[in-house]
C-alpha cells in the first residue's frame, strides 16, 4: 500500500514538475533570447534538490580559442565574482580557479590565448590520488572537492596535469554560501555546480557569451542533440593532454 | 627452538650521564621548535612558508620522506640478522627495530603537521579512497609500527625467540612494500615529467638502504661513545663496507633513471633542467647527490685504508645523509619547479606561472618543523634505549664478531 502511495505521490510530483517546466518554457519565449535557449534547449534543466545527480548528463564545455580575445579576462573576472576568489594580487600563493593561458609557437610565431581551468576529467588523477576521497567526481562528470574531508595534503595538486588546483594559503572571510572555501584546503573550478543544478550556465560561459567573444559553450556531452555535442561532431576539436587518456569534459577548438 | 645467538647476547639500558641528558635536552628543545613551527604554520596558513600553488610540497616533505626512507632502511640490520642469519648483525637487531619505529614516527609527525588541516588527521584515519597510494601508505606506515613492535617483542621475550625468523621475514616484506609505496607516491604521478616512472619504487628502496644504514652507523657510534661501550673495528668495517655498496646502488639507480629519460625526446626538457641548467637543482644533483652523497662515500667506504679510520667512516655517513637531503630536494622540489607540459612544443605563459620554473625559498618555520621531526626520531631512540634493553652491553669484536680477524687498527 505504502509503495503504491509513494508511486502515486511521485507521479503527481512529476506531473507538477512537467507543468512547471512547461510554464517556464512558455515564459522563456517571452524572455530574452539567451534565457530561452537555456530553458527550452534542455541544456541545463534545473535539478530538484531531492533528486540525486545521475549520469544521464555529462556536463562539458567547448572553448573556441579562435574566438577568445587576446587580453580579454571576462571569464576570469566572472568566475572570481561568482565564487569569491580574489583577483587582485595574483601571488603564487593566491587561488586561481580559471586563468588565461597564452600560447606561442616558437617556430611560426603564431599566438593564441585560451582559458584554462579544471578539465573535469572522466578519469581524474586528482580523484585517484586523494587519500580521503575528498576529491570526487559527480555522476554528471563535475569534479569537486569536499571541503569537509580535505585534509590539505596537496597530493591532488601534484597529480593534476592542468595546474587547475589551488591550495588556500591564508585564512579567508566572507566566502560565498554557494562556494565554500577554507584555509588549508584545496579548491578548483566547480563548473559553477550551484548554477548548473539550478538550470543555469557557468558564470564564465555566461559572461563570455554576454560580454565577450562567445568563445565558450556549455552543455550536455551525453545528449547527441545538444549544441555542444553537435559542434563537437561537426568540427575538429582537441583536448589538452589527450595522450593521458583522461577523457576531459572540456574540449577546445583552434588550438 | 631457541635462537642461541640472540639468547647469548647481554643487553643493558644505556646510562643517563651528563652527555646523555644534554643530548636529550637539546633534542627536546628542537622538538619544541618543531611544534612551535607547526603551530605557527597552522595558525597563519601556508602563506608563512615558501610554498606556493606551484611548489606545494616543500622542505618538510624533503625531511619527512628522508626519515620515512631511513626508517625502512634501518630495519635492514635486523633483517640481515633474522632472515639471512647474518650473525654479526644479531646484537644490533633490537636497536635497528627501535630506530625504525623512531624514524618513522619522526617522519610521520612532520608529514601530518604540514597538512593544511592537521586537526583532520582523524578524517585521514577513518575515510579512505583505496585507489590512492597515500591511503595505502597510511595502512603501510601504521602497520609497519605494529609489525616492528611485534618483531621487537619476539626478539626481546626469551620464550618467543622461535618466532624471530618468521617475524623478521614478515617485517622485511612489509618494509619493501612500504618503501615501494613511498616511491610510488611519485612514480604514479602520470602528469609530471620528473616522476611517472616505475623505477621510483626500487629507486626509493635503494635510497632507503643507504640512508637508513648511514643514520644507524652514526647513532651507533654516538651511543657507544657517550656510554663508553666498546664498538669493534671489524663490526664497523662490515657496516661501512655495506654502506659503500648501498651508495653504489643509489648511484646505479640514478644513472638508469636519467639515461632512460635522456633516451626519450619527450623528457629532454626536464632532464636538461635537472642535469644542466637548473641552477640550484643542477648543483644539488651533481655536487650534493652524485659527489657528496654517492661518489665520496663510496671512495671512503670501499677503499680499505680509508675505511679503517672511524672518523672517515663517520664522515662518509654524514656525506650520505647530506647527499640524501640534496637528492630528495632535487626530486621533490625540482620535480615541481619544472613546469607541467600542457602544450608540448609551445611557449606557455599565464598569471598562474605556467611555463616558468617555479621559484621556492623555504622559510624558517619549514626548517623548524623538519628539524623537529629529526630531533623527535633521535629523542625516541635515545629514550627507548634508556628504558629498555635495546643496546648490547658490549660490541667488541671478540663478542660481536667472534670469527672476524682482529683489525690491524
Amino acid at each position: 500500500m505504502s509503495q503504491r502511495r509513494d508511486d502515486q505521490a511521485s507521479a503527481q510530483e512529476h506531473s507538477r514538475r512537467d507543468i512547471l517546466r512547461g510554464a517556464a518554457a512558455l515564459g522563456g519565449v517571452a524572455l530574452a533570447p539567451g534565457v530561452t535557449l537555456h530553458l527550452i534547449g534542455g541544456e541545463a534543466a534545473a535539478r530538484p534538490v531531492e533528486e540525486a545527480v545521475s549520469d544521464a548528463h555529462r556536463w562539458g564545455m567547448l572553448i573556441d580559442a579562435g574566438k577568445c580575445g587576446d587580453g580579454c579576462q571576462a571569464c576570469v573576472t566572472a568566475c572570481s565574482e561568482e565564487n569569491g576568489w580574489d583577483l587582485d594580487a595574483r601571488d603564487p600563493t593566491d587561488s586561481q580557479w580559471i586563468r588565461k593561458v597564452e600560447l606561442r609557437d616558437p617556430k611560426s610565431g603564431a599566438e593564441r590565448t585560451l582559458p584554462m581551468m579544471c578539465q573535469h576529467c572522466a578519469s581524474p588523477p586528482c580523484v585517484d590520488v586523494c587519500p580521503t576521497g575528498a576529491s570526487f567526481k559527480r555522476a554528471d562528470g563535475i569534479v569537486l572537492v569536499d571541503k569537509h574531508t580535505c585534509i590539505g595534503c596537496r597530493y591532488c595538486v601534484m597529480a593534476c596535469p592542468y595546474n587547475a588546483r589551488s591550495f588556500v594559503h591564508e585564512p579567508l572571510t566572507d566566502q560565498k554560501a554557494h562556494a565554500p572555501r577554507g584555509k588549508g584546503t584545496v579548491e578548483s573550478c566547480t563548473m559553477c555546480v550551484h548554477r548548473v543544478d539550478a538550470g543555469r550556465q557557468p558564470a564564465c560561459v555566461e559572461r563570455c557569451n554576454d560580454a565577450a567573444g562567445g568563445a565558450m559553450l556549455f552543455g550536455d556531452l551525453n545528449d547527441p542533440t545538444s549544441e555542444i555535442s553537435r559542434r563537437i561532431a561537426k568540427y575538429a576539436t582537441a583536448r589538452v593532454r589527450a595522450d593521458l587518456g583522461l577523457d576531459t569534459g572540456v574540449y577546445y577548438r583552434n588550438i | 627452538m631457541i635462537d642461541m645467538a640472540t639468547a647469548r647476547i647481554a643487553y643493558r639500558e644505556i646510562k643517563g650521564g651528563t652527555a646523555y641528558w644534554s643530548l636529550l635536552l637539546g633534542l627536546g628543545a628542537l622538538v619544541l621548535i618543531g611544534l612551535g613551527s607547526a603551530w605557527y604554520m597552522e595558525h597563519h596558513g601556508h602563506i608563512v612558508t615558501g610554498m606556493s600553488n606551484r611548489i606545494v610540497w616543500g622542505i618538510p616533505h624533503v625531511f619527512a620522506i628522508f626519515l620515512i626512507l631511513a626508517a625502512s632502511g634501518v630495519l635492514n640490520i635486523a633483517s640481515i640478522a633474522s632472515v639471512f642469519d647474518g650473525k654479526p648483525y644479531k646484537p644490533l637487531a633490537r636497536m635497528s627495530g627501535l630506530m625504525a619505529i623512531a624514524l618513522l614516527v619522526g617522519g610521520l609527525a612532520v608529514l601530518v603537521l604540514d597538512l593544511g588541516r592537521p586537526e583532520r588527521l582523524i578524517v585521514a584515519m577513518t575515510t579512505y579512497n583505496f585507489k590512492s597510494i597515500f591511503a595505502w601508505n597510511i595502512f603501510l606506515y601504521t602497520g609497519f609500527l605494529v609489525v616492528v613492535m611485534a618483531y621487537l617483542f619476539v626478539q626481546m621475550e626469551a620464550t618467543m625467540h622461535a618466532y624471530v625468523k618468521a617475524a623478521g621475514w614478515f617485517a622485511l616484506v612489509w618494509r619493501l612494500v612500504l618503501t615501494s609505496g613511498t616511491g610510488s607516491i611519485f612514480g604514479w604521478l602520470v602528469a609530471r615529467q620528473a616522476y611517472d616512472a616505475a623505477i621510483m619504487a626500487p629507486f626509493f628502496i635503494a635510497m632507503s638502504f643507504a640512508y637508513g644504514l648511514a643514520v644507524f652507523i652514526l647513532v651507533l657510534m654516538v651511543v657507544c661513545k657517550i656510554n663508553g661501550r666498546e664498538l669493534g673495528d671489524a663490526l664497523i668495517d662490515r657496516l661501512a663496507r655495506l654502506l659503500g655498496v648501498f651508495a653504489g646502488a643509489v648511484l646505479y639507480m640514478t644513472a638508469v633513471m636519467h639515461l632512460t629519460n635522456l633516451y626519450a625526446a619527450e623528457h629532454g626538457g626536464v632532464e636538461r633542467f635537472i642535469l644542466a641548467d637548473g641552477g640550484i637543482y643542477t648543483a644539488a644533483f651533481w655536487l650534493g647527490h652524485i659527489l657528496v652523497g654517492c661518489l665520496a662515500p663510496m671512495v671512503l667506504l670501499l677503499y680499505p685504508a680509508f675505511r679503517a679510520s672511524r672518523a672517515l667512516v663517520a664522515s662518509a655517513c654524514g656525506l650520505v645523509i647530506a647527499g640524501a637531503i640534496a637528492h630528495l630536494y632535487v626530486i621533490i622540489i625540482g620535480g615541481q619547479a619544472f613546469p607541467l607540459l600542457m602544450f608540448p612544443g609551445q611557449e606557455v605563459s599565464s598569471s598562474f606561472f605556467d611555463g616558468v620554473i617555479a621559484p621556492y625559498s623555504p622559510s624558517l618555520p619549514e626548517f623548524g618543523l623538519a628539524v623537529g621531526g629529526v630531533a623527535l626520531a633521535l629523542a625516541i631512540t635515545l629514550a627507548g634505549m634508556r628504558v629498555l634493553r635495546f643496546m648490547p652491553k658490549n660490541l667488541a669484536d671478540e663478542r660481536a664478531e667472534p670469527t672476524a680477524k682482529q683489525s690491524p687498527a
